[in-house]
């Protein structure tokens, strides 16, 4: 295990009581009466954890590819299940970027949420305890638990805060996500039966033949492909994120979506290097398709919401790309960008639930020209925006520019489609922003049916001013974010190096199929 | 003596019950008795753990495999007495003898993880099946008299079940001469391969078994049954009678030995066909009971997989998936019958707003649902990833791959159970007003579903003993 693992030096086991803190939190919720209590209640809980979060940022070793923080204990001997959490450069920031947006996620429900207050803030804790649970576990079993145990809450906060047509979009979310984790279900398991072992860096030091790779890796990757989502599996993400409660639509474009790349890069890419080599180009060309497909389709919305959907299939597209380029700034540039996009995306989507708080509409059509009557809304409004498709000092600048950098370097013609994605991000945000804060506004108040419309108060602000700190903080001065990941980056990298040369030989038939799919594929993208 | 403890406690109990069927005991006073004796016969099973030895000229063994499922089953028909608090769907007249023949089967299904001998094992199964066959019909009179329907199908079914049973047995004994385990497991897996008769003969001995789990091809009966027994009886019947069956299976199935292949493909098409059977069926249903029915055709299924596996991690997880099937199951029954008042069936209908009725119930249903959709971190996901385990030791990837496609299928039903409990209703509901003993066993069932499913070491090192005295 030393090999493998820091154990944890702090002065509290500090994994564990990230993941615990919530879950009690979550218990005792349904003791507490009272929705302003309720409601104080979840947000000390989640301040509290995100403030015992912080030490995983101060005390984090940049100089290692082992995992940190870590903790070990035997759970079922039998089948060589053991408790183990820790976390590397890949993970830390995704566990940093939970337990900073779930304070925000109470707070922009502080007055959007009618109705069963106790039965949310319950439902939310246990969210934030599952999420962080996801990123922290070293054992596949233990992973696939809180995966799994994520639906349940994630499918009750849709089915009953959600909107109109809440039936349709949670089950459609929970069987689309299920549908895919029963397969990451049996590779897990045959990984074990291979190697005897449930624990996570163990299961990347040995190499497999090419074929059985091939097979964990198509059965990882349709589970994380439906999580990210990439096209064609992502129509579940649309219909959840519009019936969602703000506070459901912003976990889920925050942190439920990185799961999926983080998946990628924590199961796929070390465990069945040489089945990543090979699929790489179809999963390149998936990405361009997602990222032009999600570009194009939020051209076409009115409903505020789903456009910021659908950008989000082309932003995770970004994603994607960057992590089958198989490259260090292309790597850092995905991981950069999920935290980009958890916190671009997440204010975006709160930014719609303020609104639609006054206006009871997310038609664009129904919230035009709001600058003359909400000044410091619009002004976040842009920022994030601006941010989300990209606009150069903010974050998702130097996300997006790693990772065109990085096609650009490797394959011409896929950055070139990358590109195009990136105008699209342009086209479509700039049309948002021009219909809701200008439109046809005369730049005066006329005394009509909008004129009622209140600014945001100090909880909306502080909410907002919040995530805008980080989207300069990162957009101008990414050197800190991009540190943490060097090292993890770069055993990544190596690990791919080492294991890529399982050549494909002996096998079938329908690789050879396959073979000549990927070839042309790779001559249509003029890859080398 | 202390041999033959459990059965002897649970003997008595019946004695009890028939003098109580003379006279004219008031409900309560019946059920805080049923509750006292079968928890003596739960205290009696667990005092008597560890006992080993055997009775009745080796025909009856009392060793740690036997007594787990003692346990079990004891315990079990302990929650079901508790479960039925008011006995709302029984005939008024017939409560005595209600308990009287729950306690027979009872009975029956203990002495049948204890028979080791093929004569014993036909008679205990008989002396579960008959008890059940008579009060089936035990239900109040509805508008349909289904459970009229109900009792004769299921005593047609067990009636053929066992025939086909007796059947196999003859070709057993005629090509082995004897009837007792132990000594067929030296002949047969040397002629098993040899003489496809034994084969055929095996597989006809264990329908009475499949019958019992309701295995395809002897499912026909439940999803009847379920649907025209009283919700208290049908909680029995879908979870006591399973338990034993596991048992019988595993102590018949270890007699083909490690490596019978054609045995094992027999059992595998059933095990395939009877997840994919009951779980298309259950996706169509309306009925709560009938879809719990089909449910438990493909969770028979499952299990199989488990068995057929015939190696120790195999055996181990059947015996911890079905005891976690039953808490499961339990669960849904328990939200059932306290749904229905008046005993009637629930549909999906009835769930609505049961959230606001009752959030424990609800809860309840969903914690039970979600089990049996294997969703951690419930009894049902570990286990489902112990019987993968055993099956894909065992390279049957494709028998795992068309399981979890299953488990997919599954969960939307599943779903829409949980689904129509949480849906909000429009006008103003009725709460459900629970009593307090009523809340403690919902609890303890949401406790007990996720505490075995996040730490099964405990129980599995029972378990453990219990196979090691079976292989």
């Amino acid at each position: 295990m030393e090999q493998y693992l820091i154990y944890n030096t702090l002065s509290y086991p500090i994994l564990t009581v990230l993941v615990t803190v919530p879950l009690f939190g979550a218990i005792i919720t349904l003791a507490i009466r009272g929705d302003r209590n309720l409601k104080i209640w979840g947000l000390l809980v989640t301040l509290l954890t995100a403030v015992l979060s912080l030490p995983l940022y101060s005390s984090f070793d940049l100089t290692t590819a082992k995992y940190q923080f870590a903790e070990f204990s035997t759970w079922i001997p039998f089948v060589n299940i053991d408790y183990v959490l820790g976390v590397d450069g890949i993970s830390v920031l995704l566990v940093l970027l939970t337990t900073l947006v779930m304070p925000l996620c109470i707070l922009c429900s502080w007055t959007y949420i009618k109705e069963r207050f106790k039965e949310f803030i319950c439902v939310l804790l246990l969210m934030e305890a599952a999420m962080i649970g996801v990123f922290v576990s070293l054992n596949t079993v233990l992973f696939f638990i809180f995966w799994e145990a994520m639906l349940v809450p994630m499918y009750l906060i849709i089915a009953v805060w959600g909107g109109p047509r809440k039936d349709y979009a949670s089950i459609k979310f929970f069987l689309y996500t299920l549908i895919g984790s029963i397969f990451l279900f049996v590779a897990i398991i045959a990984l074990y039966v291979t190697t005897g072992t449930f624990f996570i860096p163990e299961l990347m030091t040995h190499h497999y033949s090419f074929s059985y790779q091939m097979w964990i890796f198509w059965a990882f990757t349709l589970a994380f492909a439906i999580k990210i989502p990439m096209w064609p599996l992502h129509t579940w993400l649309p219909a959840a994120h519009v019936e969602a409660p703000t506070a459901g639509s912003v976990i889920l474009a925050s942190i439920l979506l990185k799961m999926g790349g983080y998946g990628f890069l924590r199961f796929c890419l070390p465990m069945a290097p040489g089945a990543t080599a090979y699929c790489m180009p179809y999963l390149i060309a998936v990405s361009i398709i997602s990222i032009i497909f999600g570009g194009y389709l939020a051209l076409g919305q009115n409903d505020i919401k789903r456009l910021i959907a659908y950008s989000s299939v082309g932003h995770m597209g970004f994603v994607t790309l960057g992590i089958f380029l198989l490259n260090d700034a292309g790597i850092k540039g995905a991981i950069l960008q999920m935290i980009n996009h958890g916190i671009t995306t997440g204010a975006l989507f709160i930014c719609v639930g303020i609104i639609y708080e006054r206006t009871h509409s997310r038609e664009i059509s129904d919230n035009s020209a709001l600058g003359i009557m909400m000044p410091i809304y619009v002004t976040f409004l842009v920022i994030f925006s601006l941010s989300s498709l990209a606009f150069p000092g903010t974050n998702s600048f130097v996300g997006e520019f790693l990772v065109l950098m990085s096609s650009f370097s490797k394959y011409k013609i896929v950055g070139g489609l990358a590109v195009i994605g990136a105008i699209l991000a342009a086209a479509y945000m700039l049309r948002l922003v021009q219909k809701m804060v200008w439109a046809d506004s005369d730049g005066h108040i006329h005394h009509g049916e909008k004129s009622h419309l209140s600014d945001l108060n100090f909880r909306e602000t502080a909410t907002l001013a919040f995530l805008a700190i980080f989207v300069f903080w990162i957009g101008l001065h990414p050197a800190p974010f991009l540190k943490v990941m060097d090292a993890s980056t770069a055993h990544l990298l190596q690990q791919l190096e080492s294991g890529m040369n399982v050549l494909p030989a002996g096998h079938g038939e329908p690789h050879a199929l396959l073979n000549g799919v990927g070839e042309s594929i790779k001559h249509l993208l003029a890859l080398k | 003596m202390a041999l033959y403890l459990p059965e002897l406690t649970l003997l008595l109990m019946a004695l009890v019950f028939f003098f109580a069927s003379l006279g004219n005991l008031k409900e309560s006073r019946l059920r805080s008795l049923g509750l006292l004796l079968s928890a003596i016969a739960v205290t009696a099973s667990v005092y008597s753990y560890g006992f080993k030895g055997s009775l009745f000229f080796e025909a009856y063994r009392v060793d740690a495999f036997s007594q787990v499922f003692k346990v079990i089953i004891t315990f079990g028909l302990f929650i079901v007495i508790y479960l039925g608090d008011g006995l709302y769907g029984v005939d008024d007249t017939l409560r005595p003898e209600y308990y009287l023949f729950l306690t027979i089967s009872a009975f029956g299904l203990v002495s049948m993880s204890s028979a080791v001998e093929l004569i014993t094992i036909i008679i205990s199964l008989e002396i579960s099946s008959f008890a059940l066959f008579i009060i089936i019909p035990f239900r109040k009179q509805g508008a349909y008299r289904e459970q009229m329907e109900a009792g004769i199908k299921y005593a047609l079914f067990g009636v053929t079940a066992s025939g086909i049973t007796l059947y196999g047995m003859s070709y057993i004994f005629g090509m082995t001469h004897t009837t007792y385990l132990a000594d067929l497991m030296k002949i047969i897996p040397g002629v098993i391969l040899k003489k496809p008769l034994m084969l055929i003969g095996l597989v006809m001995l264990l329908s009475g078994f499949f019958y019992k789990l309701a295995l395809f091809p002897m499912h026909f009966w439940a999803p009847d049954v379920y649907e025209g027994a009283a919700n208290e009886t049908t909680s029995f019947v879908a979870t006591l009678p399973k338990v034993a069956a596991v048992a019988l299976l595993i102590r018949l199935i270890s007699l083909a030995g490690a490596d019978a292949s054609q045995f094992t493909w027999v059992m595998m098409i059933f095990a395939v066909l009877s997840m994919t059977f009951g779980n298309l069926s259950a996706l169509v249903q309306t009925d709560l009971k009938r879809l719990l029915a089909y449910s438990s055709i493909a969770h028979a299924g499952y299990l199989m997989i488990g068995l057929l596996c015939a190696s120790e991690l195999g055996y181990l997880s059947g015996i911890y998936y079905v005891a976690g099937y039953l808490f499961m199951n339990l669960a849904c029954f328990f939200v059932i019958y306290h749904l229905a008042p008046q005993g009637r069936n629930i549909s999906f209908d009835d769930l609505k707003g049961l959230y606001k009725r009752s959030p424990l119930m609800a809860l309840t249903l969903a914690v039970g649902a979600f089990g049996l959709a294997g969703i951690p971190p419930t009894i049902g996901f570990t286990g489902k990833l112990f019987i993968f385990t055993a099956a894909i030791k065992k390279d049957m990837y494709a028998l795992v791959i068309l399981a979890v496609i299953n488990t997919g299928i599954a969960i939307f039903y599943y779903l829409k159970m949980v689904r129509a409990a949480y849906t909000s209703v429009d006008d103003e509901v009725s709460p459900l007003n629970l009593r307090v003993s009523t809340s403690v066993l919902g609890i303890f069932l949401i406790v007990i579903i996720i505490l075995l499913g996040t730490f099964p070491q405990g129980f599995i090192d029972f378990a453990k003993e219990a196979v090691a005295a079976v292989i």
